[in-house]
């Protein structure tokens, strides 16, 4: 094994690749290459490191040293600076929106300092193109003991104890999922993976499949088991190119490695896992009708019962769960049910991923404990509203369609399409960050209409 | 690759291990290579990879290797800060190739610290 002295993490997300990452790790490999420190300092792709906006990026190990914005002709610098003379170089750093003050290491920068890893505890950390790597962070360990420690009972008893409610949208306890499949006497069964991702705006789904696709795999084998699935399917977007090169880089490594396929780890059990592209209609991401679009039909959703744990994909037991549910399944089982209690709240453990978009100072792709006040998260990790604007409301829930202040005080409702009751605040002139607001108040200057837009949250 | 069994997936991780310490932090020491222009006139480069070859034959993996800028001394040239997990830094100078191979038996793998070359004890965290 050769060593290294510094490893360089190039992010290599699509949003980082979007503003010319792979110019950057050029222009670096170049750089390297002419100072000869080709023998010192590895260059490593990672999947996105979450703070898209300010990409591309790339964090300098050991310390962490993090440079954002980069352009290929600021690398002849860094290296000099940094990995020849190791003066890290300021200019490239991320600033504290207010003082201004550069903070050298990631882990200082409160958008990451505050953030709790599970589900996407691999990311930067690992080339998710290589699975050694993935191996080397404890990889198919889980996988390992579900299919050689543990019954099929015991790993859904440790599912469901330990809370986890799925991350789709619907908050089903997975565990519970599980059970009802597992006790369906079936010649064949199907565990099916939710990558179609359909909210607008959210990403959460895709980072995770393009920054540690072996974990989904890892995920789907442990509740194929866990099940007695016979076959997998990950239904994923079209869209989502990188996302569907890199699972199935992982899948052939995985076969190839006898992780996937006949008889895995020598435990009798056998999976095989196959991608399926959705053509990117939002219905599709239902699981009936996810059903019927993989069976090659037009996706439809249909009325339950009977449930897909019963009558799924192809009329067979199947279980649909979402991608960043797989991707907690693994260390819940690896590190036990209370461990993954220890975050969130009573009702809902465990960590959550979202996404930071629209008038904030930071955006990107964090992930917080369950329960985490929405302040936290817009002020300390989002760093705030953008351009010194004020907080308006928030927009609650989908079906419940209320506006929320400041303090959790409801400042209207409302219903189908209308704004029901207003508090005179949310009429004043400046603009809101709710853009349901800015939307309401904009129809109402044209005389027009407001209508609610369908699924703020998911 | 052939198929996997569990050791194999225990020595893939043994194999990776030193790559994950200094991606992961974690490490048990470190040894900083000043490698201002006055260090790198004075042969810090030499340094840096005398050091590395030394981890390469100890198979250490918990030790890592940074540079830093000049840390002020440019007489002194080249020197090196080892810390070692809860032990205050220490500063050696005027090192040779055989100097910094002493000193990482002696103190990084040892935890003697070899008085002939060193300068002092406590200095300036780096980052
Ligand atoms: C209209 C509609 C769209 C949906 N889109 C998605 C989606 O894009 N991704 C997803 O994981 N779940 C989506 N769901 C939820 C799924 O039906 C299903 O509950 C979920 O994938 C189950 O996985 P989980 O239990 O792990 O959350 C959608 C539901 C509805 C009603
Ligand atoms: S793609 Fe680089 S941070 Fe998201």
């Amino acid at each position: 094994m050769q060593k290294f002295r510094a490893n360089l993490m190039v992010c290599a997300g699509t949003g980082c690749v979007a503003c010319n990452a792979l110019k950057v790790k050029k222009s670096l490999s170049d750089e390297i290459g002419k100072r000869r420190l080709q023998d010192e300092v590895q260059i490593v792709l990672t999947g996105c490191n979450g703070f898209c906006a300010n990409g591309p990026i790339m964090s300098v190990q050991p310390d962490g040293i993090f440079y954002q914005k980069l352009k290929p002709e600021d690398i002849p610098i860094i290296v000099e600076e940094h990995l020849l003379k190791g003066r890290p170089v300021e200019k490239f750093m991320f600033r504290e929106p207010e003082s201004k003050t550069a903070v050298p290491k990631m882990n200082d920068i409160p958008f990451f300092k505050l953030q709790v890893l599970r589900a996407l505890r691999n990311k930067g950390m690992i080339d998710p193109e290589n699975i050694e790597d993935y191996i080397s962070r404890d990889g198919y360990q889980a996988a390992a003991k579900a299919l050689l420690e543990l019954t099929p009972e015991e790993t859904i008893k440790i599912v469901k104890d330990s809370g986890i409610r799925g991350r789709g949208g619907a908050g089903f306890p997975t565990g519970l999922k599980w059970e009802f499949c597992s006790k369906v006497i079936s010649s064949s069964k199907y565990i099916l993976c939710n990558g179609d991702e359909g909210d607008p705006g959210a990403f959460m789904d895709r980072s995770i499949m393009e920054a540690d696709p072996h974990v989904v795999l890892e995920g789907m084998i442990i509740a194929g088991k866990a099940i007695g699935a016979t076959k997998g399917y990950i239904y994923v977007r079209a869209e989502y190119p990188l996302a569907v090169k890199r699972l199935q880089l992982a899948i052939d490594q995985a076969k190839e490695t006898g992780l996937l396929g006949e008889n895995i780890l020598d435990s009798g059990f056998s999976l095989d896992i196959e991608i399926y592209l959705g053509a990117g209609a939002f219905v599709c991401g239902e699981e009936t009708a996810l059903m019927r679009s993989l069976e090659g039909k037009r996706g439809m959703p249909r009325p339950r019962p009977p449930f897909p744990a019963v009558k799924g994909l192809w009329d067979k037991p199947t279980v649909l769960n979402n991608v960043e549910t797989f991707a907690n399944i693994p260390q819940i089982i690896l590190n036990g049910a209370e461990w993954f209690r220890q975050l969130g709240t009573e009702k809902s453990t465990g960590t959550k991923v979202f996404v930071l978009t629209g008038a904030m100072n930071n955006i990107g792709l964090i992930e917080v404990p369950m329960g985490i006040p929405l302040k936290t998260i817009m002020y300390d990790i989002g760093g705030g509203i953008s351009k010194g604007r004020k907080f308006k409301a928030v927009q609650g829930r989908h079906g419940r369609h209320k506006l929320y202040g400041e303090r959790g005080e409801i400042l209207s409702r409302v219903h189908r399409g209308r704004i029901l009751r207003q508090m005179p605040s949310l009429q004043s002139g400046d603009a809101g960050d709710v853009r349901q607001i800015d939307r309401y108040n904009r129809g109402k200057r044209k005389g027009k209409r407001h209508r609610a837009s369908p699924r703020p949250f998911a | 690759m052939a198929k996997l069994t569990i050791s194999d997936l225990k020595q893939i991780k043994e194999k990776h291990k030193s790559t994950f310490t200094l991606r992961e932090g974690g490490y048990r020491a470190k040894v900083t290579v000043h490698m201002g222009t006055c260090g790198i006139a004075a042969g810090a480069r030499n340094i840096v990879n005398a050091l590395m070859d030394e981890i390469g034959k100890s198979g250490a993996d918990d030790i890592i290797v940074t540079t830093s800028g000049c840390a002020g001394l440019c007489s002194k040239e080249p020197m090196v800060t080892v810390e070692i997990l809860n032990n205050p830094p220490v500063k050696y100078k005027e090192l040779t190739e055989d100097g910094i191979r002493e000193i990482f038996r002696e103190h990084v793998l040892g935890g003697k610290i070899v008085d002939k070359f060193a300068l002092v004890i406590g200095s300036e965290t780096t980052y």
